[in-house]
């Protein structure tokens, strides 16, 4: 509800019991973002490593949650398994919404439970509840045990995570409602070392409105340029996966370990070919009318005499970029196949993706050999690649294991790090160029949203530095306060600074609305402060020789502008990320 | 003017983004919820079971008003019923009467119904929902 403190369920799984605390400081964090940062430097602890069982893991929603359309996203903060430093990664589903139903600015789950266990909360429930037999069982699985389990169908959501978390996977994910996840930087090995196997979040509270007309009036508006102009038309038509063909056609789709940029065989998975093909329906996040996730579906024949089972499976850019292009698998179907292996594991698609890329070059050139990976492995080979993940999720071998910690590590040990496409983490699926990959390297939560470098690299007509830093600087900042209310970040061209002011102030938070770009800056310097004392040195980020090479519609690229442009991002994020006076 | 009734004819089309749901709470009970709303959006087993609206049917005689025992709930004319909350005592006949159970209770006991307004209908982005005439007796016409 409409409050200027923060009602935060704290809750320590050793003990299963948990308090209510209401937290100052909406004036100077908003929410989402800036409290998730804001609750880490109360309750994280940096000196200790991600999997101490006192480091928190937050959950996070903002001012605007559930009060505007696409105000649907849930923020986690937590120390990362990937690089031990704080980071952020985002989600949508019903989290948001049941957060705010269940009267939570945030959730803080701490401590360990003693045996593998499932947290229900709800806004007149708290129970930390055994639950071994879960352990091990794949997310799906999982999934319709605890909807039976639990009660609250539809106005519930349910995070989980499978054996990739559980095996303390670097880039295990955490799922949402079956078809959205916390995907990257390994927030699902954080809730398996916690023994967490899944989160119930109830929303079953109610609250009233502001009076007078001026909210549902603006709601309307809000809801009619998201749904009645063509703003959002790209999101719900193809979705992300209209981004394939005209990557391809730029040659700035990563194919097989970023050899190629480029394949006439993109057809073949572009974003056309599968809403004409394999696109069974869409759904949506809670409170989202636009409602971008594409759901396809794989039948597969079980028996000679005609006897099928169908799955569903949801799909984006993304994923059929880190499980096709980047793996050179090129039928839809195939595609859909490894991304719901991807899921059921609990893996985050786009690190297995490039990670299983890598180890098919190492693999191809020697450098690994049958012992490590159990199986030979080639692009396209989708059996191999498929046994592949189940090796990786469940740590076959050392090799597995290693490889489960991040594509860089492997590489450290067995060589071929200069075709390992690491950018802080495993790549997004964007060779647009220097801008683009310099962000990925050095941004917050070295995602390609956390400043639209790819975005840059194809407007920007010359290869400026202070103009490519002025752009990622100011995305960022503008994004933070996105990520701070919480708004989905394909509203970005909805939401501009203007009509969020007009949001905040119809809820009461007119002052706030005249402070936003102070507040936002606030909360950039609080993120970065918080990701160097975790020890992030941006000046040891390496973008490795692969990503050099790459040819696209722009020519080659420009290594002296990338790494004058990585320089100056560096030496800002340091002056950004300075201890604050006094 | 004929009187209408709310109806689900498309519901197949249904997302999950519970427009109307939010839509009936905060225009017509002045809340934000999931559950004080007269369209309620469940699914049927998780989301890969697509989606289910608990909306009255517009009974007529209503159940739910033969089970007031305050005259809270009326028969509307067309099906469904009227409410006057100012009657109700909470006791939560109604929503036990329902035979779809398209009638939530908040915790306090109060209850909330289809009013068959139509303020849900221009939220839904598909188009799931529909104001359909209905006949003196209770029938839909044909649309």
């Amino acid at each position: 509800m409409i409050r200027d403190t923060f009602r935060v369920l704290w809750v320590d799984l050793a003990t299963g019991k948990g308090r209510v605390e209401e937290l100052p400081g909406r004036e100077e964090v908003l929410g989402g973002s800036g409290l998730a940062a804001r609750l880490f430097e109360q309750y994280g602890r940096p000196e200790l490593p991600w999997n101490h069982p006192e480091q928190p893991l937050i959950f996070t929603i903002g001012p605007l949650t559930g009060y505007f359309p696409l105000m649907s996203k849930t923020v986690a903060g937590f120390k990362s398994p990937y690089h031990d430093q704080y980071a952020e990664s985002h989600a949508g589903g019903r989290s948001a919404l049941a957060l705010r139903f269940a009267d939570l600015d945030a959730l803080v789950v701490s401590g360990r439970a003693p045996r593998p266990s499932v947290l229900g909360v709800g806004s007149r429930h708290l129970e930390v509840r055994e639950a071994h037999y879960l352990w091990g069982r794949d997310v799906l699985a999982v999934g319709k045990y605890l909807r039976r389990m639990f009660s609250g169908a539809g106005h519930r959501s349910i995070l989980r995570i499978g054996p990739a978390g559980e095996q303390g996977c670097a880039y295990a994910c955490i799922n949402v409602d079956t078809y959205r996840h916390f995907g990257r930087l390994g927030g699902g090995a954080v809730m398996g070392a916690k023994h967490l196997k899944a989160i119930v979040i109830q929303g079953d509270a109610t609250f009233p409105l502001p009076e007078g007309k001026e909210y549902a009036a603006l709601f309307e508006r809000v809801f009619r340029l998201l749904t009645d102009t063509p703003m959002m038309q790209k999101y719900h038509n193809l979705g992300t996966p209209a981004n394939i063909r005209v990557l391809n056609d730029l040659k700035a789709l990563p194919w097989r370990n970023l050899t190629a940029t480029s394949d006439p065989r993109a057809e073949e998975i572009s974003g056309e070919r599968f809403a004409e093909a394999v696109l069974l329906r869409n759904t949506a996040c809670a409170g989202c009318p636009v409602g971008c996730i594409h759901l396809g579906f794989v039948r597969e024949k079980f028996r000679a005499e005609n006897r099928y089972f169908f799955r569903q499976i949801g799909y984006d850019h993304e994923p059929i970029y880190a499980m096709g292009s980047m793996l050179g698998v090129t039928d839809a179907f195939q595609v859909l196949r490894l991304i719901e292996t991807t899921d059921r594991l609990g893996l985050d698609v786009m690190s297995a993706g490039v990670a299983l890329a890598w180890a098919v070059e190492a693999w191809e050139r020697g450098l690994l050999t049958e012992s490590d990976t159990l199986l030979p492995l080639g692009f396209g080979d989708v059996p191999a690649l498929e046994q592949a993940l189940h090796h990786l999720a469940r740590g076959a071998t050392d090799f597995y294991r290693l490889l489960a910690q991040g594509t860089a590590k492997a590489a450290a040990v067995y060589g071929g790090g200069d075709f390992a496409c690491v950018l802080g983490q495993e790549m997004a699926g964007y060779a647009t160029g220097e801008v683009f990959f310099v962000s990925q390297a050095l941004g917050f939560r070295h995602s390609h949203l956390d400043a639209a470098g790819y975005s840059f690299d194809q407007k920007a007509r010359e290869r400026r530095v202070e103009e490519a830093l002025d752009y990622l600087l100011a995305e960022e900042r503008q994004r933070v306060i996105l990520t701070s209310l919480v708004a989905c970040l394909f509203a970005r061209e909805v939401y501009r600074p203007e009509l969020v002011a007009e949001c905040l102030a119809v809820l009461g938070y007119g002052e706030l609305a005249a402070r936003l770009g102070e507040v936002g800056e606030a909360i950039q310097r609080r993120r970065w402060r918080l990701k160097l004392a975790t020890g992030y040195d941006p000046d040891r980020v390496e973008i490795p020789r692969r990503l050099l090479e790459v040819e696209n519609w722009k020519g080659k690229v420009d290594a002296d502008f990338m790494t004058a442009l990585k320089a100056a991002y560096a030496r800002v994020i340091r002056e950004l990320g300075r201890p604050a006076q006094g | 003017m004929a009187v209408k009734i709310l109806t689900t004819p498309r519901l197949e089309r249904c997302i999950g983004c519970y427009s109307c749901s939010l839509a009936c709470a905060r225009l017509v009970h002045r809340r934000l919820s999931w559950e004080t709303a007269g369209i309620r959006i469940f699914t049927s087993g998780g989301l890969s079971t697509g989606f289910e609206a608990k909306v009255c049917l517009a009974c007529e005689p209503p159940p739910c008003a033969a089970a007031c025992p305050t005259g809270a709930f009326a028969p509307r004319k067309g099906g469904g019923v009227v409410v006057r909350r100012r009657l109700c005592i909470r006791c939560g006949e109604c929503a036990r009467a329902c035979p779809v159970d398209a009638i939530s209770l908040d915790p306090q006991g109060e209850p909330f119904v289809c009013l068959h307004c139509g303020r849900c209908v221009p939220f839904c982005p598909h188009d799931c929902l529909a104001m359909r005439p209905v006949s003196a007796d209770g029938r839909e016409e044909a649309p």
